[in-house]
């Protein structure tokens, strides 16, 4: 008989609690404690479906058909997270959270049943089997069309990890702390900085999944986010200006991207891009070229075409939520709809190594491809799982390509239920290797945007609004100096249209987020964009001040 | 593998998987057993949540998900640590509490630690329908097919809309011999109806801890009716408004107040009611007709009688008659300050007035209708200027009628210019479009000069 006990045991040797830490460098490079030796992070351990798992997992598929379903597939997995919040001199918060748990997916008679337990016993999770078959069944009254699911090959023994080379969840939690309170400390050095938020978060699943045709997937990915964010005060109090909180980008990536992100070191000039913000020109209303920045860019690309790629969204199945989209009817834009000019190319994936949303299974057994979603400015392709996949069926046809779901199903944790979610959403370089610094001198009167900060936009994804932490002026191809109150408007057609420079491959960044929600209940997706810092000509700029 | 297992009965035991006060107690004080720490807080949630999703005039998904977590808050001296599990074994207890005592011992210090309560006295609220906590897949299907019915039958329309029905019970216990229980049910439904030829769309919504008290065939209705009537909208020029917003728009953005009412921010000199050399209370800063109450005892929006730290959380008014009469103070800074604490505005209610939609509209010689808003995100923290748009029903209003319907607006104002624009208040009624979350009543309400920035061609 399986019990959770079990489950911890044989689920991997780096799940143990309070797992003894290997020996690691400080912010500043001394060592910590060990021998030379150690300084190499310790080997992760092997990776594998434990039996007891799989048992559970067949025990649940098993009693899906016995009770009715054409096809089932499971999800038990190991959800952790770690958060260390600091303000100021103090840590304000240390939270470990474990849960674990099983969801079931049916389908009967072409109509989904979901429920999700944390009984890992064999009664309890066949319990939930056999409430998600009940689910599906009393839904049949208010069924229309059955569900169908693309065909794709089985993975019966299948295992990936994600780019991590040292498990955050062996660092000890004051050593965490400790870099916080530098960072703060640091920060707190310029003389307007009067507060200070900065904090860790550290995300690490244990994955496992089986469906009746045969897949049997565990995989064990980490995320890891730093954030900070500095607030200035002018000495009359009546102004404030932030810098953060996202002054790191965060990434599928372990303890080793939290040590290169040196927020002691950087601190202080984040502090400083604050503090200059009180005193920075309050930007005229008008017409601007803007360069922007990955980090600024990225949630721009996420927003106006990520989301409006989304095939779920396309044909109406987030309308009465987030919304649906403008990239619709599917047969009417495909292979036609002008996006952007020839040098814009989108391409969805779930591989680029750090990226959030970079998985080596979907939530539907499906090994993800890469596919361009804009081909030389032409939109070519949607977001799909296998649900969608066979919408688009006439479309892969008329191309020659097999119809196959471009691995894009994730639920957020056992207890919900997989939808389509975003992949990483990239926009490719460009031809020529171009600089931030390249894009500068070649625009006379512009504006360089850094760091995303608020950002709005609607439910069709044409009209958005999207501010930025930093925004420097350009005049005659050289930055003149920091502006505040900026945020431009766009229509997402147009404003792609104007794109007319790309940077290169060396300035190509990653920009993400571990909190994409959608869907009703809301789930958060994590997902990171690639771009290099784009320009884009004529933009209409506001002014969000106070006297507007 | 296993054929022959006699599963338990769960699905006739209603409602499952929700602690009741006596169990949550034993799991509690089974927790606080195994604690060595000076001070321990530990926190049970337990939840069954059930929901069905339909879209493009079919079913979607549909679920269920039963689970129970604790937290358990371990302190030593002022070093403190939290670790969540849903383990129940003694053995997993035991684990979470052992794991948070280490890390605890290791956290630095937290200055603002100030301790643990003690028993406390908490006000009896009715928050538990048995209708919700028992709502089957069946009841669920059949509500849908409520909207799916007309809408296929009509076929120049779409609907997709969300049922979620919650029961669930929070504990709180310390070794300082606080228990606090509370047990709520929750049932929400929203619904969107668009047309098939892509130009209108109408959304509606209602919320009760009652299931019984929802009325599906209404909601229907009137996203319908919104849909129809919002066809083949015309743009008319951005710029300043009379506007009237239908409760959810008023919900949409007067909500935001709530989270922005924080004594600390305020007196460090960094939100909306700070001022050189102090903070607004006290002072006038809005409209007379305006009051805003959080009140759990409310039966519009009935709430937990205590917070997270199961802190007892009374009526607070906000807002009295247009003055900053109340700010929200944590127990530290509270403690900190000479004040109560007040917990926070996570429920929040606008006190209604004697318009009614009707009058609002009749008394209008040029504006706009607004049935709700999307994506609102802030612009500037220190006059809540907000960004946000226009959805699923926005009108023109002329000569004290509905002219037609018109495309929808960017706009870039603030809750606290709106409220001292005020022109007219209705009654207030419980809004939905939280999808369940804390209760939020406002009333529809006419502002003048709302500022529309520019035109958005979504529907």
């Amino acid at each position: 008989m399986t019990t959770r006990r079990d489950f911890l045991k044989t689920g991997g040797a780096s799940l143990g609690a309070l797992a003894v830490a290997p020996a690691l460098l400080r912010a500043d490079g001394t060592r910590i404690s060990g021998t030379a030796d150690s300084l190499l992070p310790a080997p992760l351990p092997a990776l594998y479906t434990d039996a007891a798992t799989r048992e559970l997992m067949m025990e649940v598929l098993d009693a899906a058909k016995r009770y009715g379903a054409s096809w089932a597939d499971v999800r038990i997995s190991r959800n952790r997270n770690n958060s260390v919040q600091a303000r100021e001199k103090q840590v304000t918060d240390v939270v470990d959270t474990d849960t674990m748990g099983c969801g079931v997916r049916v389908l009967v008679d072409g109509c989904w049943g979901f429920c999700a337990t944390q009984e890992l016993t064999k009664p309890g999770v066949g319990a939930a089997a056999q409430e998600a078959v009940a689910i599906a069944k009393a839904n049949r009254m208010a069924q229309d069309r059955r569900v169908t699911l693309s065909p794709m090959p089985s993975h019966p023994n299948a295992t990936w990890r994600s780019a991590y080379k040292i498990d955050p969840f062996t660092i000890p939690v004051e050593q965490k702390a400790e870099l916080l309170l530098r960072a703060n400390e640091a920060a707190l050095k310029v003389p307007s900085i009067r507060f200070v938020n900065s904090g860790m978060q550290f995300i690490k699943e244990e994955r496992n999944y089986a469906n009746t045709e045969g897949s049997v997937i565990t995989q064990d990915y980490v995320r890891s986010w730093v954030t900070m964010s500095c607030t200035a005060v002018s000495a009359d109090r009546t102004q404030t200006a932030v810098r953060g909180p996202e002054v790191v980008q965060p990434h599928a990536r372990g303890w080793e991207y939290v040590l290169e992100a040196d927020i002691v070191n950087n601190a202080q000039k984040w502090g400083g891009e604050a503090a200059e913000k009180l005193t920075a020109k309050s930007v005229d209303v008008g017409r601007y070229d803007l360069i922007l920045h990955p980090s600024q860019l990225f949630l721009t690309i996420h927003e106006s075409l990520g989301h409006s790629t989304e095939l779920d969204r396309a044909m109406g199945y987030e309308a009465n939520y987030a919304g649906t989209s403008f990239i619709a009817p599917p047969e009417k834009v495909l292979g036609s709809l002008k996006m952007g000019p020839p040098m814009m190319n989108l391409v969805g994936n779930r591989s680029e190594v750090g990226a959030l949303a970079t998985i080596g299974y979907d939530d539907d057994g499906v090994q993800p491809d890469d596919f361009h979603i804009v081909k030389d400015g032409i939109l070519v392709d949607y977001q799909t799982n296998r649900e969608q996949a066979p919408l688009l069926d006439w479309w892969y046809r008329k191309n020659g390509k097999p119809t196959r779901s471009h691995g894009c199903s994730y639920a957020q944790s056992w207890a919900d239920v997989a939808f389509q979610r975003m992949p990483n959403v990239s926009l490719q370089p460009g031809e020529k290797d171009l600089s931030w610094n390249d894009l500068i001198a070649a625009t006379d009167k512009g504006i360089a945007m850094i760091g995303r900060s608020s950002y709005s936009i609607d439910q069709q994804r044409y009209n958005g609004q999207f501010g930025a932490q930093l925004c420097y002026e350009i005049k005659g191809g050289k930055i003149v100096g920091q502006l505040k109150d900026v945020a431009y408007q766009m229509r997402t057609p147009e404003f792609w249209n104007s794109l007319d420079m790309l940077g290169g491959k060396s300035s190509y960044e990653f920009g993400g987020t571990f909190n994409d929600g959608k869907g009703q209940p809301g789930q958060s997706n994590a997902v990171s964009h690639g771009c290099p810092p784009t320009r884009f000509r004529n933009v209409n700029v506001i002014n969000t001040g106070r006297a507007s | 593998m296993s054929r022959d297992i006699d599963y338990p009965k769960r699905l006739a035991a209603a409602p499952g998987g929700v602690l009741t006060r006596s169990d949550a107690e034993a799991f509690v004080s089974r927790a606080l057993k195994f604690s060595n720490a000076d001070a321990v807080r530990v926190t049970v949630n337990s939840g069954r949540e059930t929901n069905l999703r339909f879209a493009d005039n079919q079913i979607s998904t549909s679920g269920v998900t039963t689970n129970t977590t604790m937290r358990v808050q371990s302190v030593f001296g002022k070093r403190k640590a939290s670790v969540v599990t849903n383990e129940r074994s003694d053995e997993g207890l035991r684990r979470a509490v052992e794991q948070s005592e280490a890390l605890a011992k290791l956290a630095p210090e937290d200055p603002e630690y100030i301790g643990e309560l003690g028993a406390q006295q908490y006000s009896n609220v009715t928050t538990w329908y048995d209708s919700t906590a028992d709502l089957t897949a069946e009841d669920r299907a059949k509500a849908a097919l409520r909207a799916l019915a007309p809408a296929r039958a009509g076929k120049e329309l779409t609907v997709a809309g969300y049922i979620v029905a919650n029961a669930s019970a929070q504990a709180i216990g310390t070794n300082a011999g606080l228990f606090a229980y509370q047990r709520s049910t929750n049932a929400n439904y929203t619904l969107t109806a668009r047309t098939t030829d892509g130009t209108g769309s109408g959304w509606s919504g209602m919320e009760h801890n009652d299931w019984t008290k929802l009325d599906t065939e209404e909601v229907a209705r009137v996203a319908i009716d919104k849909a129809r009537r919002s066809r083949n909208p015309v743009a008319i020029e951005p710029g300043r408004y009379t506007v009237i917003f239908e409760p959810q728009a008023t919900a949409d953005l007067i909500g935001l107040l709530g989270g922005a009412l924080q004594a600390r921010a305020a007196d460090e000199g960094r939100s909306a009611f700070s001022k050189p050399g102090g903070t607004r209370l006290g002072e006038k800063i809005m409209d007379p007709r305006v009051t805003l109450v959080s009140d759990p005892a409310d039966v519009l929006i009935p709430a937990s009688p205590f917070d997270n730290e199961g802190q007892p959380v009374g009526k607070q008014t906000w807002i009295a008659n247009g003055v900053l009469q109340q700010l929200a103070y944590s127990r530290f800074w509270a403690n900190k300050q000479g004040k109560t604490p007040t917990g926070n505005a996570s429920s929040l209610k606008m006190m209604g007035g004697t318009d009614t939609v009707e009058s609002l509209i009749r008394s209008t010689t040029r504006g706009v209708l607004v049935t709700r808003l999307f994506y609102l995100r802030p612009v500037d923290a220190r006059t809540l200027v907000y960004t946000g748009l226009t959805r699923d029903g926005t009108f023109l209003i002329e000569n004290g009628k509905v002219a037609g319907p018109i495309k929808n607006f960017r706009f870039n104002d603030s809750p606290l210019f709106m409220l001292n624009n005020l022109e007219g208040v209705g009654a207030s009624v419980r809004t939905a479009g939280g999808d369940g979350g804390p209760g939020v009543a406002m009333p529809t309400i006419k502002v003048r000069d709302f500022n529309f920035t520019s035109l958005s061609d979504a529907v």
